[in-house]
């Protein structure tokens, strides 16, 4: 049962400042995705257990929100923006024309985003957090390509 | 402080290369929030000078802060798009260091709350609130005086006031301004509706896609702490208010006040039915007031003009879409929609005219050009059909397909659906299947009756007022561009 017991100490303070407290739970899901990346098994359980709550609980509380996840994320990530500035601007047929490239290879997770409220530079995508201006596939397709 | 160069290095400025900029930079540079003209920037101000620093076509920015002044160009304060704003909500947005409470308070944060923790007399302030006739900024447009009287009048000693900042509308954001750019405003207009209303816990629930808006509220509740106009016993004072931040993980239902409840209360964010109301028993059961960022960012400005000269008040707007300038603005309450997109935003692109102005985002519906002079109001828009909404407006020029914009807001509502209720976790799909089919010039006479009855269920059938609003667009661009629906039966008809 070594994985019961890794450690996650790293997630102490956020447990401790919500004093151990089930009203904490999304403040320390969105801490925990922020240190490792993803939501596995053996995190939640340790979260369940700090909590003291049952595991479905923080199971179906952590299905529920978008932005968890509960596989590792890919090297980069490419989120197309797909709100209204951007889709008349055609963020629906960039993200189509990006489903259709092989991103995978690249290393990159391709995924949406609902609006975040820099319309004015629409379309646009965030890579690895940073925000591409007024984009069309092919050149996102090419400086995606020189990443790393 | 005139002298001293401003540099907007809010999130979309910052998105157009504001922070190379500034580390290129050996002057003195203030950084603000955002100056109003997104698709201008990076915009920089100097005392009552707006500079756009961005770029020619084919050129690059900068590199150099002094290199791209050189090439700046002043937006005149004579142009329709700043000249015809008044500024109350963002009167600081723009001029103020964001990071900074000092800044803040040498230009009058937090004065109004200490006044009337002098006053002692928190009916007066929701009497004063209740005269302004102020209503709720988020978009359903309750009356604010009544919510706070309400929530004043329940009995117990402890509660809460919320602010609810899940913008989630897509296409929305004002509050995000607020709060990158003048977020003590905001603390300082919760403070004072919690001695109004007799709260000690406050929450701000952010969503997450607002990074930058987060750290600036971050710091600027430990500066107000650490100054003494939140936690205990603020400003000398008996009262005591502390601020907590929440951050959503990007759930649009929650922007539903009770479902934002259960989701601060660590839960998922499926909404209840009301009653009872949060006035009654909201946040861990205790008494509640749920505000949005721009009602709670109107207090201080109100109380500092006063009832009379504060009059009708403003909105504040964000504009985008097929315009040609597109930021933020704060207008007068009751200017006419043609001037907001056709004076101060310059109308459609060159070439193109204006269709259709989509306001309130998937709860919300669209003003045909036909109908542009109706003066912005929560009763002019609920009469052609739309909603004022948190203030989200977007622009269509005359390339749009109108049912292609109700199926991308019905996509929308159903995959933001939280699934409780039937009518509006199946009712949106099937909803959209027959957009869809329509667009795939499927469709017939009969797909578009039970089109129109089925919103009539969604809408009257739903929980909350995710599902309630969510046939909005759709039977909006029915009532107005009808032709759009009927052309694509010719299509179809033509196909078979």
């Amino acid at each position: 049962m070594a994985t019961l017991e890794q450690g996650f100490t790293e997630l102490e303070p956020v447990l401790q400042r919500h004093g151990h407290q089930a009203q904490g739970l999304i403040e320390v899901l969105n801490r925990a995705q922020q240190l490792y990346g993803h939501l596995s098994e053996p995190l939640l359980r340790h979260i369940a257990r700090q909590l003291q709550l049952p595991f479905s609980r923080v199971q179906g509380t952590a299905s529920f929100y978008h932005l968890f996840r509960f596989a590792p994320p890919a090297r980069h990530s490419c989120l197309v923006c797909t709100g209204t500035a951007c889709h008349v601007h055609g963020a629906a047929q960039l993200l189509a024309e990006l489903k259709a490239a092989p991103l995978a290879e690249l290393g990159v997770e391709l995924g949406s985003v609902r609006c975040i409220g820099t319309c004015s530079e629409a379309p646009l995508v965030v890579v690895d957090g940073a925000v591409w201006n007024h984009v069309e596939a092919g050149a996102v397709l090419k400086q995606l390509q020189e990443l790393e | 402080m005139g002298d001293c160069l401003r540099l907007c290095t809010a999130a979309s400025c910052r998105s157009r290369g504001a922070l190379a900029l500034l580390e290129n930079s050996d002057r003195p540079v203030k950084q603000v929030g955002c100056l109003g003209p997104c698709s201008e920037g990076p915009l920089a101000a100097m005392g009552d000078q707006l500079l756009s620093l961005q770029p020619a076509e084919n050129e690059s920015l900068g590199p150099t802060l002094e290199a791209a002044l050189a090439k700046s160009r002043e937006i005149s304060a004579e142009e329709p798009f700043l000249k015809l704003q008044r500024r109350l909500v963002l009167a600081r947005c723009g001029v103020v260091d964001p990071g900074c409470i000092h800044d803040a308070l040498s230009q009058g944060a937090y004065q109004q709350l200490q006044a009337v923790l002098a006053a002692d007399d928190p009916s007066a302030v929701i009497e004063t609130v209740r005269r302004s006739g102020l209503r709720g900024r988020g978009g359903a447009g309750y009356p604010t005086g009544l919510k706070w009287a309400t929530v004043a009048a329940m009995p117990g000693a402890h509660k809460v006031v919320v602010c609810n900042a899940d913008e989630g509308d897509p296409g929305a954001f004002m509050d995000r301004t607020l709060m990158e750019g003048d977020p003590h405003t905001l603390l300082e207009g919760m403070a004072i509706a919690a001695f109004a209303v007799g709260a000690q816990q406050g929450y701000i629930y952010v969503r997450a896609e607002y990074p930058l808006a987060i750290e600036r509220l971050r710091t600027a509740i430990a500066a107000a702490e650490t100054h003494g106009w939140l936690g205990t016993a603020i400003s000398g004072s008996r009262i005591s208010f502390a601020i907590e931040l929440r951050v959503g993980a990007g759930a649009y239902v929650c922007g539903e006040e009770t479902a934002l409840i259960h989701s601060i209360e660590g839960r998922r964010g499926v909404p209840r039915p009301r009653p009872p109301y949060p006035a009654e028993h909201g946040v861990f059961g205790l008494p509640t007031l749920i505000n949005n960022v721009e009602t709670f960012g109107n207090i201080p400005a109100l109380l500092h003009l006063g009832v009379e000269a504060y009059g009708e008040g403003t909105k504040v707007f964000s504009l985008t879409g097929h315009v040609q300038r597109s930021g933020v603005l704060e207008v007068p309450m009751g200017t006419p929609l043609r001037t907001i997109v056709e004076t101060m935003s310059g109308g459609a692109p060159p070439g193109r005219s204006i269709k259709a102005v989509q306001t309130g985002g998937p709860s919300g519906g669209c003003v045909p050009a036909s109908a542009l002079d109706t003066p912005v109001d929560y009763d002019s828009l609920k009469a052609l059909g739309t909603i004022m909404g948190s203030g989200g407006m977007v622009v269509l020029d005359d390339t749009t397909n109108m049912v292609d914009l109700a199926a991308f807001f019905i996509a929308f509502s159903r995959e933001e659906s939280c699934g409780k209720c039937i009518p509006c976790r199946s009712g949106t799909v099937q909803l959209e299947m027959l957009l869809r089919k329509l667009l795939e010039r499927r469709g017939n006479a009969a797909d578009l009756s039970q089109l129109e009855s089925l919103c009539h269920t969604v809408a009257d059938a739903s929980l909350c007022g995710l599902g309630q609003s969510a046939p909005k667009p759709v039977l909006s661009t029915l009532r107005h561009f009808r032709s759009d629906y009927l052309e694509l039966l010719q299509l179809a008809e033509v196909a078979r």
